[in-house]
């Protein structure tokens, strides 16, 4: 066999396991940096090996009782600084053979740490950006280069966090594992949140020139199917992935030719994702079924809502209803907010100003979507030199390059 | 593996009754009973009180003894526990049921063993 034939195939190998291996190396180790060092050290010795000495028939317990004993290796090495007592029960901790020399080489056949690697990356002991950093590397498997230009953060300042964080859950022993029962709910919320965040920094880039970043919706969407697979009862999880692909699904349909956003109303609705909708139908119904209202089943609701074929068929009773039944669940001034549009635009602009004019201004005062929507109403009413006034606020309390454009087009077509 | 926990008190939540001090050392007599039964606890005592406090700094080889920490500090040391827990999580359930996290905040470190 030649060898760059061989080399794709040791390369396969790899990368098809690659995330499972490194969340099993991971639980065993403790120590993510340990895990993606030794995984690489047994990459480079497959490299070396197998076209030599054939390929083995088991290759994915060969990578982990390679990258196993890398491990010890690199541990009985480092025999400074760190007492002894606890080197010895981390390798007390590393794989046993028996563990990787099952009969069939299926990973399917193993349970997946992946799991347990998702709640330590989101560990609530973690400050949120270094989760979000982590989860992207370690989970999605992007390059601390890769994610830093996702997230607009200088490259030296992504590698630095990413150290500090995988030191942390080293140092401090942070559990890869799914919590207990009780904490259960609250953790995977956490969870929830990390990808919900990582969704919208894609779907909303806060900050630069394009509107969209759709690495970060792809990796969101898809770490959310995995969890989805792996938790199948969890209705928040569902609910949460219909909202991803409900959302998702209009991209294309979001930003018009010139790079400039297209509301929602105003959206060319036969260029949505049919099949993307349908999916997240059914993630939805699925998880309407356990018959319990979560923040993002109820968003998805809402979602769903506003996917119908025509944008007259919105039924703006029900989505205010729904919003109401967010509220009940966590107040907050941006539901209260998104509540006053729905009902305003199923009765018109009077109302709709009357509403927004009697929310409590406080935080509402620097969130733009507020002004925008003072401005619509005001408008729509006539009243043009105040909508003027109302999208120069929200103009000035947004970073985003094309929210800006949007709001500049506004002011010039009611002057 | 070994945690401290650091038990702040923050004085604008301390006890406001001679009454409610005395639960709170109940409760602290309590949780620290449970530590011990449980094979969790290894050491901890309350310290003295912030005004007790004496700093030592050696600089260029002379020494500087100061009265007290910053007085400023809106919350001081008020007591420590070093316990055996498996995980953070495990430390972290241990230092959600101390007494103090309801008037203070308890910090959590593991102990690097030299």
């Amino acid at each position: 066999m030649c060898i760059c034939n061989s080399r794709e195939r040791v390369d396969r190998c790899f990368r098809d396991d690659a995330g499972r291996t490194v969340a099993t190396l991971s639980r065993v180790l403790g120590d993510i940096d340990l895990a993606e060092d030794v995984l690489q050290e047994a990459y480079l010795t497959a490299l070396e090996r197998w076209p030599r000495d054939g390929f083995p028939t088991r290759p994915s317990a060969w990578i982990l009782t390679t990258a196993r004993n890398a491990a010890i290796n690199r541990l009985n090495r480092e025999r400074t600084g760190r007492d002894k007592a606890e080197r010895a029960a981390l390798l007390e901790r590393a794989i046993p053979v028996s563990d990787v020399a099952e009969d069939d080489d299926d990973m399917n056949g193993m349970p997946d740490d992946r799991l347990g690697l998702i709640f330590a990356c989101c560990h609530p002991a973690l400050n949120v950006e270094s989760r979000i950093a982590l989860t992207l590397r370690t989970l999605a498997g992007m390059s601390t280069t890769e994610i830093a230009d996702a997230l607009l953060v200088a490259h030296a300042t992504m590698a630095q966090r990413l150290v500090r964080v995988k030191r942390k859950i080293r140092d401090t022993r942070v559990a890869f594992a799914v919590p207990a029962p009780e904490r259960l709910p609250e953790r995977l919320n956490d969870v929830c949140t990390v990808l919900y965040l990582i969704f919208n920094e894609g779907y909303t880039a806060t900050s630069g020139d394009s509107l969209m970043r759709h690495d970060l919706c792809d990796e969101a969407t898809r770490l959310c199917r995995v969890l989805a697979a792996l938790m199948p009862a969890e209705p928040e999880v569902l609910g949460l992935l219909a909202l991803m692909l409900y959302t998702d699904a209009r991209r294309d349909a979001r930003v018009g030719a010139d790079g400039s956003l297209v509301l929602l109303a105003d959206q060319d609705r036969g260029r949505w994702n049919g099949a993307q909708i349908a999916q997240a139908n059914r993630a939805l119904e699925e998880a309407e079924k356990h018959r319990v209202l979560g923040s993002y089943l109820l968003q998805a609701q809402i979602a769903r809502e506003h996917s119908v074929t025509s944008a007259t068929d919105v039924d703006w009773w029900k989505i205010a209803k729904v919003y109401e039944q967010l509220e009940a669940l966590q107040p907050s001034p941006v539901i209260a907010l998104n509540r006053a549009v729905a009902i305003g635009f199923a009765c018109g602009p009077v109302a709709a100003l009357a509403l927004l004019d009697a929310l409590p201004r406080g935080e509402l005062d620097e969130y733009y979507p507020f002004h925008l929507a003072r401005g619509d109403a005001l408008e729509r009413i006539g009243r043009v030199s105040e909508a003027i006034a109302a999208y120069e606020l929200a103009l000035e309390r947004t970073q985003n390059v094309a929210q800006q454009r949007h709001l500049r087009s506004l002011i010039a077509k009611a002057r | 593996m070994q945690y401290m926990l650091l038990i702040y008190a923050d004085p604008s939540a301390a006890p406001r009754s001679e009454a409610e001090g005395h639960a709170l050392y109940e409760a602290f007599q309590t949780f620290t009973k449970d530590l011990r039964s449980s094979g969790t606890f290894v050491v901890g005592d309350p310290l003295g009180p912030a005004t007790s406090a004496t700093t030592v700094r050696v600089r260029d080889g002379k020494l500087a003894i100061t009265d007290g920490p910053f007085a400023e500090t809106k919350e001081w040391l008020g007591g420590f526990l070093i316990i055996q827990a498996s995980s953070l999580d495990e430390a972290l359930e241990v230092a959600k049921k101390c007494p103090g996290a309801k008037y203070g905040s308890v910090e959590i470190r593991p102990i690097v063993h030299m």
